[in-house]
């Protein structure tokens, strides 16, 4: 059920990552060091959300006009 | 019809229905998608919802399952009948009540569809598909829907609706990779956040003898509160999104009702639909409108776990009954309140919070569990249990298990990041495309692959749900009735198939209205031994074992 899943959160890594060897897993983080990594956590996951939002956020968001269901 | 009594009849050692308390009970979830094709504003979204239909089907043609049951069997469809004990009357019902006839497609004709498709003279456009997993998706008013197998357990039913996602991600890829057409997008979502929702329910199967006045009294406090732990979070509030705000629940603003027959309009906690599919005399199918729909599988399961087991509760005249002063402005209220802590009037005077209410009903069901309650009954009551103490420490450390939490999260994080108060559009965008099925646009997907979720099922398992129907229900028999006599199998329904054999002028229409017989147990070896249609449905209605008890 793990995924071994990696996403590139960069803009123009290709086929070519397969290749390269897995990263080490990250040894536990110091009470001291972990807060930092979580920031760092959050803002990866801004930068990657940043990359695939659509473009022009009022346009899309007013073109979203759904009909009546149950 | 005697079909000795692999149909019909109870079997045994399967459980019947209020037996104990247990989240084991006959289920199924429906999701109408929101649909859009951003280069063509202006789309009709029937037009849309009938080209996921037949983009899906075209994937079929193409090897991925079988192309059977393109027509639905509505006779024993009751969508006026009131579990209250009348009937709406047909004049006075809205046109979208009546779902017992066949779908149109406005002024649009099926032609004029195959003229888009570039073929001009193809077959005619498919409103309905029923699948090889039991499944039926199909056009829903201005939405596709896709309505599960029945199941008979919670982790079953998170597989068989993440199945349906599965299939609406085929169809969305097979437009965009079929030249002519524009790219579709679907989003698992309920609301376009302007004035409109659309629905993800929820079916249970109860025993008749349960009195619908008991059901509704139990449930209404337990709905109004259930969003805290299962709801999919929404930026904006108010029906027609006139405040700027996050709130829990996609659906909450969009009831007015307490009990009540439309799901439309006017829309009730409590749906009186009154349409068992199944043998009405024995039957109720609930049917549970008010949920959210849900991408999370542990929001899912627990939406369905804690929902059978406050049924089985209420079966046994067990489950507490908290009235609600009213209940319509408390489901609002707690929607309004992410930090969990505002309360709502009790009509004895108490003030409760959702998570009183719903700490209410899991105690109830911890002091009903028998000390021999099956591992997934367990599972969902250490789920609940667990979750509640979360929420009520810090509710945003349970981002992992609760949609509206995840997308809570991410909200909150871009406030941080960016100064954004509510009505900056960008907050919109991350509520809609939270839901968006794309497996690289959608932010539920992406945290999911960042590894931010907690997963209750696995790939494969879902690539098989898309495929085979459950085993344990009557799904199977449809499924594998479809898989296996694709050319004679001309029509389909919950509680029956209809087939056409050559050579014959009549249609054979066999009922299936006992949603725990036509099982793999069952009918498995019949489908094995059976060499066509016609030697599967002659040993199926002259069987060696005649039926004996009633």
């Amino acid at each position: 059920m793990a995924s071994q899943d990696r996403i590139s959160t960069g803009g123009s890594t290709s086929g070519s990552e397969e290749e390269l060897p897995e990263p080490a897993p990250a040894a536990p983080a110091a009470p001291a060091a972990q807060e930092s990594s979580q920031t760092q956590g959050v803002d990866d996951l801004l930068d990657e959300i940043d990359g695939v939002l659509e473009s022009n956020a009022e346009e899309f968001v007013r073109g979203f006009v759904q009909k009546g269901g149950q | 019809m005697d079909t000795g009594g692999r149909l019909t009849g109870r079997p045994q050692g399967l459980p019947a229905v209020g037996e104990g308390i247990s989240v084991h009970r006959v289920m199924g979830t429906e999701t109408e998608y929101g649909i859009i094709a951003p280069a063509l504003p202006s789309a009709n979204p029937t037009l849309l919802s009938s080209q996921v239909v037949n983009a899906y089907a075209a994937t079929l043609r193409e090897g991925l399952g079988n192309l059977a049951g393109t027509r639905w069997d509505y006779t024993d469809e009751t969508p006026l009948t009131d579990a209250r004990g009348f009937r709406m009357d047909r004049a006075r019902a809205h046109p979208s009540q009546l779902t017992d006839e066949p779908p149109e497609l406005d002024e649009l004709t099926a032609e004029q569809i195959a003229l888009e498709r570039g073929e001009p003279t193809e077959a005619a456009v498919l409103m309905n598909l029923v699948l090889n997993n039991g499944a039926r998706l199909y056009v829903d008013h201005a939405h596709p829907e896709y309505s599960s197998p029945e199941v008979t357990n919670p982790l079953d039913a998170v597989l068989w609706d993440r199945a349906g996602d599965s299939v609406a991600v085929a169809a969305m890829e097979r437009i965009a990779a079929t030249p002519g057409f524009s790219p579709v997008i679907l989003y698992k979502n309920n609301t376009d956040s302007k004035s409109v929702s659309y629905g993800s329910h929820e079916n249970y199967l109860v025993p008749r003898s349960v009195p619908f006045s008991k059901l509704a009294e139990a449930l209404i406090p337990f709905f109004v509160s259930r969003q805290v732990i299962c709801g999919a979070g929404r930026v904006g509030l108010g029906a027609l999104n006139q405040d700027a705000g996050f709130q829990i629940s996609q659906r909450a603003d969009f009831f007015e009702n307490e009990v009540g027959l439309e799901t439309t309009v006017r829309r009730p906690i409590i749906n009186t639909r009154d349409e068992p599919h199944a043998v009405a005399e024995k039957y109720r199918r609930l049917h549970v409108i008010i949920g959210d729909a849900n991408l999370h599988e542990v929001s899912n399961y627990l939406k369905t776990g804690t929902t059978a087991l406050v049924l089985a509760l209420i079966e046994q005249g067990r489950a507490p009954v908290p009235v609600l002063a009213d209940p319509v402005a408390a489901l609002q209220s707690i929607s309004h309140d992410a930090s969990l802590s505002r309360t709502v009037q009790l009509t004895d005077g108490r003030a409760m919070s959702g998570l009183d209410l719903q700490e209410l009903y899991c105690g109830a069901v911890t002091a009903a569990l028998p000390p021999d309650a099956d591992d997934q009954t367990r599972d969902v009551v250490e789920r609940w249990q667990s979750l509640l103490a979360t929420l009520r420490r810090d509710p945003m450390d349970a981002a992992r298990q609760v949609d509206w939490i995840a997308k809570l999260s991410v909200l909150e994080a871009y406030r941080a990041r960016d100064g954004l108060d509510w009505t900056d559009p960008r907050l919109a965008l991350v509520d809609l495309q939270y839901a968006d099925l794309r497996p690289d646009k959608g932010i539920y997907r992406r945290l999911a692959r960042r590894g931010d979720v907690e997963l209750l099922v696995g790939p494969a398992d879902v690539a098989r749900a898309v495929v085979e129907p459950p085993r344990d229900t009557r799904a199977y028999f449809r499924g594998r009735c479809i898989a296996e006599y694709p050319a004679e199998v001309v029509g389909a329904s919950w509680d029956s198939l209809i087939f056409e054999l050559p050579g014959e002028r009549r249609l054979q229409r066999v009922q299936t209205r006992e949603p725990l017989r036509g099982t793999a147990e069952l009918t498995g070896a019949l489908f094995d031994a059976a060499v066509d249609a016609e030697d599967f449905l002659s040993r199926l209605l002259s069987g060696p074992e005649r039926r004996v008890a009633p």
